[in-house]
C-alpha cells in the first residue's frame, strides 16, 4: 500500500464523520493558532525595539577608556588615560569599513542659567559624534568643524536641560555657565527619550571637544589628546565582530600592550545593550510557549482518544484488510497517516486563524506584529509529530488485532 | 495445491478445536466443509486461509510449508493465493463496489490504472459491471456478495475460501451464488466452502464432514447443477 492510497483512505474516513473530525482537531487548531499569533506579536514587539536601537546609532561600536592595573590593584573604568584623539584618527585611517570615528570627553557638572541651575552631563565632541549617534537638531544649529577648530564657547542643549533651565522658552542665543565659563546656546537637540536601560538620553549638553578640554578644570592635564570614549560608526554591511576584532588589535598595538596583559579600554556595541531587553521578552515567550504546549498536548490526547474509538469501530474493517493481504505494517501506517492527517489539517486551520488573529491585533490594537515563517513551519512540524506520537498507540492496537477475532467482531 | 496434511491442538487440556486432522484438497476441486457449530470446521477454514497458525502438524499450500512463514509472508500468501468470501460480505460501506474490489490490489502494490481495469473485469465476471459505482448500501444482498466474490477473485487466487457465503441470503439468491461458484470452479478455481446446510453442500464435488474437531467423513459426489438458477439471474 503506498502513501497516496493511505492518504486517500485516511481522508475518506475523516470525511465520514466531519463533526467528530473537526472537534478532534480543535485542540491542535487552538494550539497552533496560539503559537503563530503569539510569536507574531512577540517578534513584532522585538522588531520594534530593534528598530529603536538601530535609530540610536546603527552599526555603532563604542570604545571607551578602560581600567589599568598598577601593582595588582585594578583601578576603576576610566582610570587609564591612554585613549586619545590620535587613536580615533588611526582607527578611521587603518580599519577598513569604518565610516566615522567620533571621540568625546564627558563630565558631570552643574549648569547655570540666570538664577536656575541643573546638574547634567557635558560631552565634549566633534560634529561627527552627533552624526554617529544620530542626534537631530530642532532649533538653531549643531556644532560645526569651525567651532571645534577655534574652540568656540558654544553649547547645544538636550531637551531635559532646556526644560529645567528655561521652562518652555527658546534658549537659542542665551548664555549658560559651566565652571564660570559662559557658553552661548546655539541649538537644541531633538528628543530621544529613555534608552533601553531607562536612562534619560536628553539630559545632556554638547560643546566642542577643544572647548571642553580648554575650559573644564582638571580635564586633560596629563595628556591633552586624551578622550573618554569614541563612537565608531561602521559602513553598512560591515561585519561588526570582525571590525571590533581589528579595532582591539590596533588599540593594543598602539597602547603597547604585551600579550597576556588586559585591554586598557572597553568596547561595546548596541546589540550588547539590547541583549538585556531580549532577556525579558524571552521570559514572556517561554510563558506563551507553555500555554501553546499545553493546548497542543490536550489536542494530541484528543486525537489519541478519537483514534482509539475509530479502531474499535472499524475492527471488522481491519480484520477484512488483514484477511485480504494487508500486512500489519500497512494497518499501522494507515492509522498513523489518519492521525497525522487529522493533526496536520488542524494545524492548517490553526495557521490561518493564527495569522488572522495576528493581523487583527495589528489592525485593532495597533501593535506591531511580525508573522514569522519559521514559527509556522515549527508549529506544523510539531503538529505532525503530535499526530504520529499520539496516533502510535491506537495504530499499534489496530495492527496487532487478530484477523479472526476482528472479522467476528460485532 | 499439491497436498495438505495437518493436525492441530488447542491448548494442552482444553477443547481440541481440531484434533489431528489430515486432508488433501487438490487443484480444481470444489469442496464443501460441513459440520455442526463447534465441530472445528471454522478453525479448519482459518488455518486453510492462513489467518491462523496450527500449533501442531504441517500445512503445505502450493508446495510451500506455510507454518514457517513470517506474518508478512502469510499476508502476501493471503493476498496472492487466497480469496475470501464471508457470510456478512464485509464490504467497506463508504466505498463503491469498484473501490472495494480494488482493495486487494492496493495491498498487492498495483497502480491505479491497472487496478481500475482489473476491478472492472472482475465485476464483469460476476455480472455487476453496471453497478461499479454503487455503494454496498445501494446493492441487494446477492449483489453485495457478488462484489465480495469479485474482490476475492481479483488477484487471481488459486484457492477461494467461502465461509457460509449464502448464510445471509434467501434461497433463490443462494442458488444464484452457488451457480456462480460452480461456474468459477469449472473455470479452474479451487473452492473450499464452509456450510452447515446440506442443500448448499450438494453443489460441491466433495464433502468433508467434521465433528468434535475430527474429520469424520470424506466422500465425493456428483454435484447438483445450479446452472438453471444462474440463467434466471
Amino acid at each position: 500500500m503506498n502513501a497516496l492510497d493511505a492518504l486517500r483512505s485516511a481522508l475518506e474516513s475523516l470525511r465520514a464523520s466531519p463533526l467528530r473530525s473537526a472537534l478532534t482537531m480543535l485542540g491542535i487548531v487552538i494550539g497552533v493558532a496560539a503559537v503563530i499569533a503569539m510569536v507574531a506579536v512577540g517578534s513584532g514587539a522585538r522588531d520594534q525595539v530593534l528598530r529603536q536601537i538601530a535609530s540610536l546609532g546603527a552599526n555603532l561600536v563604542l570604545v571607551g577608556q578602560g581600567s589599568v592595573a598598577r601593582g595588582g590593584v585594578k583601578l576603576g573604568a576610566g582610570s587609564a588615560s591612554t585613549l586619545t584623539e590620535d587613536d580615533a584618527a588611526a582607527i578611521l585611517r587603518d580599519i577598513p569599513g569604518v565610516a566615522v570615528t567620533a571621540p568625546s570627553v564627558r563630565w558631570g557638572l552643574q549648569i547655570v542659567a540666570g538664577n536656575q541651575n541643573w546638574g547634567s552631563v557635558l560631552f565634549g565632541v566633534t560634529p561627527d559624534y552627533l552624526e554617529a549617534r544620530e542626534w537631530t537638531i530642532t532649533h538653531g544649529r549643531g556644532l560645526s568643524d569651525e567651532d571645534v577648530a577655534q574652540a568656540n564657547k558654544v553649547v547645544v542643549l538636550g531637551q531635559t536641560v532646556v526644560r529645567n533651565l528655561f521652562g518652555g522658552g527658546d534658549p537659542v542665543g542665551e548664555v549658560v555657565r559651566v565652571f564660570s565659563t559662559p557658553l552661548t546656546v546655539i541649538g537644541v537637540l531633538g528628543e530621544k527619550g529613555q534608552n533601553t536601560q531607562g536612562q534619560d538620553q536628553d539630559d545632556v549638553i554638547f560643546v566642542p571637544l577643544s572647548t571642553a578640554k580648554r575650559n573644564i578644570p582638571g580635564m586633560a592635564k596629563s595628556n591633552p589628546r586624551f578622550v573618554h570614549s569614541m563612537a565608531v560608526k561602521l559602513q553598512d554591511g560591515v561585519d561588526q565582530e570582525e571590525a571590533q576584532r581589528q579595532i582591539r588589535e590596533l588599540l593594543r598595538q598602539r597602547h603597547r600592550l604585551v600579550p597576556g596583559q588586559d585591554d586598557d579600554f572597553w568596547m561595546r556595541n548596541l546589540s550588547d545593550v539590547s541583549a538585556t531587553r531580549d532577556e525579558s521578552s524571552r521570559a514572556l515567550s517561554f510563558l506563551l510557549a507553555a500555554v501553546a504546549a499545553v493546548s497542543l498536548l490536550v489536542g494530541g490526547i484528543g486525537i489519541m482518544n478519537i483514534m482509539l474509538v475509530s479502531v474499535t469501530e472499524r475492527t471488522r474493517e481491519i480484520g477484512l484488510r488483514l484477511a485480504i493481504g494487508a500486512r500489519r505494517r500497512d494497518i499501522l501506517v494507515q492509522f498513523l497517516i489518519e492521525s497525522t492527517t487529522l493533526s496536520l489539517i488542524g494545524a492548517g486551520f490553526g495557521v490561518l486563524i493564527g495569522v488572522g488573529a495576528a493581523m487583527l491585533v495589528a489592525e485593532l490594537a495597533g501593535w506591531p506584529t511580525l508573522i514569522r515563517l519559521d514559527s509556522i513551519l515549527l508549529a506544523v512540524l510539531v503538529s505532525g509529530l503530535i499526530g504520529i506520537f499520539f496516533g502510535l498507540y491506537p495504530a499499534r492496537r489496530a495492527a496487532r488485532l487478530n484477523p479472526i477475532d476482528a472479522l467476528r467482531h460485532e | 495445491m499439491e497436498g495438505l496434511t495437518r493436525s492441530y491442538r488447542m491448548g494442552p487440556q482444553v477443547v481440541h478445536a481440531l484434533d489431528h486432522v489430515t486432508a488433501t484438497v487438490r487443484r480444481g476441486e470444489f469442496v464443501a466443509v460441513m459440520g455442526p457449530s463447534g465441530s472445528g470446521k471454522s478453525t479448519f477454514m482459518n488455518l486453510l486461509g492462513c489467518l491462523d497458525r496450527a500449533d501442531g502438524g504441517r500445512y503445505r499450500l502450493d508446495g510451500v510449508e506455510v507454518g514457517g512463514l513470517s506474518s508478512d509472508a502469510l499476508a502476501a500468501v493471503r493476498n496472492r493465493k487466497i480469496g475470501f468470501v464471508f457470510q456478512s460480505f464485509n464490504l467497506l460501506p463508504r466505498q463503491t463496489a469498484q473501490t472495494n474490489v480494488e482493495l486487494p490490489m492496493v495491498y498487492a502494490g498495483l497502480g491505479r490504472a491497472a487496478r481500475g481495469e482489473r476491478a472492472r473485469a472482475a465485476l464483469a465476471a460476476v455480472g455487476l459491471e453496471r453497478r461499479a459505482h454503487h455503494r454496498p448500501t445501494q446493492l441487494s444482498g446477492g449483489q453485495q456478495q457478488r462484489v465480495a466474490i469479485a474482490r476475492a477473485l481479483v488477484n487471481d487466487p488459486m484457492l477461494l475460501l467461502a465461509d457460509e457465503p449464502t448464510g445471509a441470503l434467501d434461497s433463490a439468491t443462494s442458488l444464484d451464488i452457488m451457480a456462480l461458484f460452480q461456474r468459477l470452479n469449472r473455470q479452474g478455481i479451487t473452492i473450499v466452502l464452509v456450510t452447515h446446510e446440506p442443500d448448499v453442500a450438494r453443489h460441491a464435488g466433495r464433502v468433508l464432514s467434521f465433528r468434535d474437531g475430527r474429520l469424520v467423513g470424506d466422500h465425493s459426489q456428483i454435484p447438483e447443477d445450479a446452472l438453471s438458477a444462474e440463467a434466471v439471474a
